[in-house]
């Protein structure tokens, strides 16, 4: 039978191993990005603002201009550069500690101004490269290092939903949760991820997609099981979804 | 090479640095208000857009400083404006600018301390600006006017320093520069360079390699080539030394004395002279680097120092640091909060003449 390809590497992909551990998701995140950058048509001028954790190191994986933001100021990081470079692409790329709880502040008004760049925050619900500290992500019942006998109500409050949140700011153009778990949802997440992008490409404003990610090392998982955990416990609490979408296209 | 322009405006000093970043070409301000700075970012709020900039009132000292990192990674010039307490919040994004080699501005006119203080006069920010503020083995360019003029010309300076090194300068101003009016002459640097940062600045990696800028070095021995790298740096900027001299070829004792307390000192001084007494003034205008060999050659030379200060007690540990195999130097601090007359300073000088 001859062989057909069907699937490449693509360009703005750096040709070398990630350091990310077996099973965890920033590999098939970054690839989106890349993916959807590419269809956009905007690789050659985007910068991207790097941030904290295991994710910090996005410039070695991604062949991009990037500028590595302190602890949760990705997205003051990200205004300063859209309004020196208006025509550039911007987007940020940030874990849960750093966009939900350090940079909760930054993250907000950035939206809240409408600012024209686009933020991809993953969410796996614990702090990753620091050693599996709890998150503001951090579900109900989930063991961490700072909280071992599991997240309890009454002394940490209830998980932030970013993406609901997000949402419900007026001047967001877009906001969604996807994961990227199986072949539907990762179809699904491929769509809003394009979506929030475009709306920058379009003037439109703030785009926000909200990953939900497995970290198979910190839940002390398989990969297999960790990406389970994904469909099982985290969707019930992070609903997959749109939350904000002024295109007027169809979902 | 200058364009200047004859008419002269009366201004603020605040207003002057405002004014002074836009003939440097700044084009974008980020900002947060607290007092006494705050005619800066009003004055930005419309006239760096009128000269096609961009203008943003952030929701915080530390959003304001980011994003002053975000454009001058852009190789824009940027600057941002406070005063102590936000200049204590901006301190993880200046340390990150120095770390990542990235030119901003950052004023700080200084009020009381420490904690809220209040929000009248002090220099009690010298150690912070000086030793870094932040964290890490870094250090700014810190340049000290005492004068509206002054403000104006060396906010213009700033931008070219910041650019030059690759790092950031601060402007140490106080709420006595910030708030008083005086004429000033603006004028327009002509010789500015659009393509300063042709050579490394983000503008997406159209046909070349891409570029990025940081501050992580995790490989083993790479943190210590950048911090030698910096270090280097850090040598070369004492190539910017400068200071002003008032009487001091003849005199016994020379008052060092920075920003508005080494113009209210000069005022003292002439009253001194006029009664016969042998009294000078030395002036730092970079605070960092800071005139040590100066202080030390005045030293050889057998003068006696007396070190005023708005607080009590912190260039005159640079001041004894330059000349300490020589000789030492006398402390008079006034305590921040209240403004000093040149009348406050006579006896303090007559003392330490008298020895």
């Amino acid at each position: 039978m001859e062989e057909q390809l069907v699937y490449t590497r693509p360009d703005v992909v750096a040709d070398r191993a990630t350091h990310y551990c077996p099973g965890c998701h920033h590999g098939t995140i970054h690839k989106l990005v890349a993916e959807a950058l590419i269809d956009l048509g905007v690789v050659d001028k985007t910068i991207c603002i790097g941030s904290i954790g295991c994710s910090v190191f996005i410039y070695n994986y991604l062949n991009l201009d990037t500028v590595e933001a302190p602890h949760g100021r990705a997205p003051a990081v990200a205004t300063g550069v859209k309004r020196a470079r208006p025509d550039k692409f911007v987007f940020s790329y940030q874990g849960d500690g750093d966009l939900a709880s350090i940079g909760m502040a930054e993250i907000m008004h950035c939206a809240n101004r409408g600012e024209n760049v686009s933020v991809v925050f993953v969410n796996n619900t614990v702090y990753g490269m620091t050693g599996g500290q709890m998150a503001p992500t951090t579900l109900l019942g989930q063991k961490a290092t700072t909280c071992p006998a599991g997240r309890c109500e009454e002394l940490e409050g209830l998980p932030i939903r970013m993406a609901e949140i997000i949402g419900g700011l007026g001047a967001t153009a877009y906001s969604a949760r996807v994961a990227v778990d199986s072949i539907k949802h990762l179809k699904a997440a491929k769509k809003a991820l394009r979506k929030a992008f475009a709306c920058q490409v379009e003037n439109r404003g703030f785009g926000f997609v909200e990953f939900l990610a497995a970290c198979p090392t910190n839940w002390k998982m398989t990969p297999i099981q960790a990406n389970e955990r994904v469909a099982s416990e985290m969707i019930p609490h992070f609903p997959l979804g749109t939350f904000k979408d002024t295109t007027g296209e169809e979902q | 090479m200058t364009q200047q322009t004859p008419k002269r405006i009366f201004v603020k000093g605040n207003e002057a640095i405002a004014r002074g970043a836009l003939a440097a070409g700044c084009r974008c301000y980020f900002g947060y208000p607290i007092t006494p700075q705050n005619d800066i970012p009003e004055y930005m709020s419309k006239a760096i857009r009128d000269a096609g900039g961009q203008f943003v009132q952030a929701e915080s000292e530390i959003a304001a400083a980011n994003m002053v990192l975000g454009a001058t990674a852009c190789g824009i010039r940027a600057m941002t404006s406070s005063s102590s307490p936000g200049i204590s919040l901006k301190q993880e994004a200046i340390s990150y600018m120095a770390g990542s080699e990235l030119p901003g501005v950052i004023v700080d006119m200084v009020r009381g301390g420490p904690g809220l203080g209040d929000i009248g006069p002090s220099q009690g920010d010298y150690f912070q600006a000086t030793r870094g503020g932040g964290h890490g083995d870094y250090r700014l360019l810190v340049l000290a006017p005492a004068s509206g003029q002054e403000a104006y010309d060396l906010t213009i300076k700033a931008f070219d320093l910041a650019f030059k090194y690759r790092n950031p300068v601060m402007i140490l101003g106080d709420a006595i520069l910030g708030q008083m009016k005086e004429p000033i002459v603006p004028w327009v640097p002509d010789n500015l360079d659009p393509d300063e940062a042709a050579h490394w600045q983000l503008d997406g990696a159209a046909g070349r390699p891409p570029r990025l800028h940081k501050s992580l070095f995790l490989q083993e021995g790479e943190l210590a080539g950048q911090n030698i790298k910096l270090q280097k740096k850090y040598k070369a900027m004492e190539a910017e030394i400068d200071y002003e001299f008032f009487l001091v070829d003849d005199a016994d004792l020379v008052v060092v004395a920075f920003g508005s307390i080494g113009r209210i000192t000069k005022s003292t001084i002439r009253k001194l002279r006029a009664q016969g007494k042998k009294v000078g003034l030395i002036r730092p205008i970079t605070v960092y680097p800071f005139p040590s060999e100066v202080l030390k050659d005045l030293a050889t030379q057998g003068k006696r120092f007396l070190t005023i200060e708005h607080n009590m007690g912190q260039m005159v540990e640079d001041v004894r640091l330059a000349i300490r195999t020589i000789t030492d130097s006398d402390f008079y601090g006034c305590l921040p909060g209240n403004l000093p007359t040149p009348d406050d300073f006579e006896e303090p000088i007559l003392k330490a003449l008298e020895g």
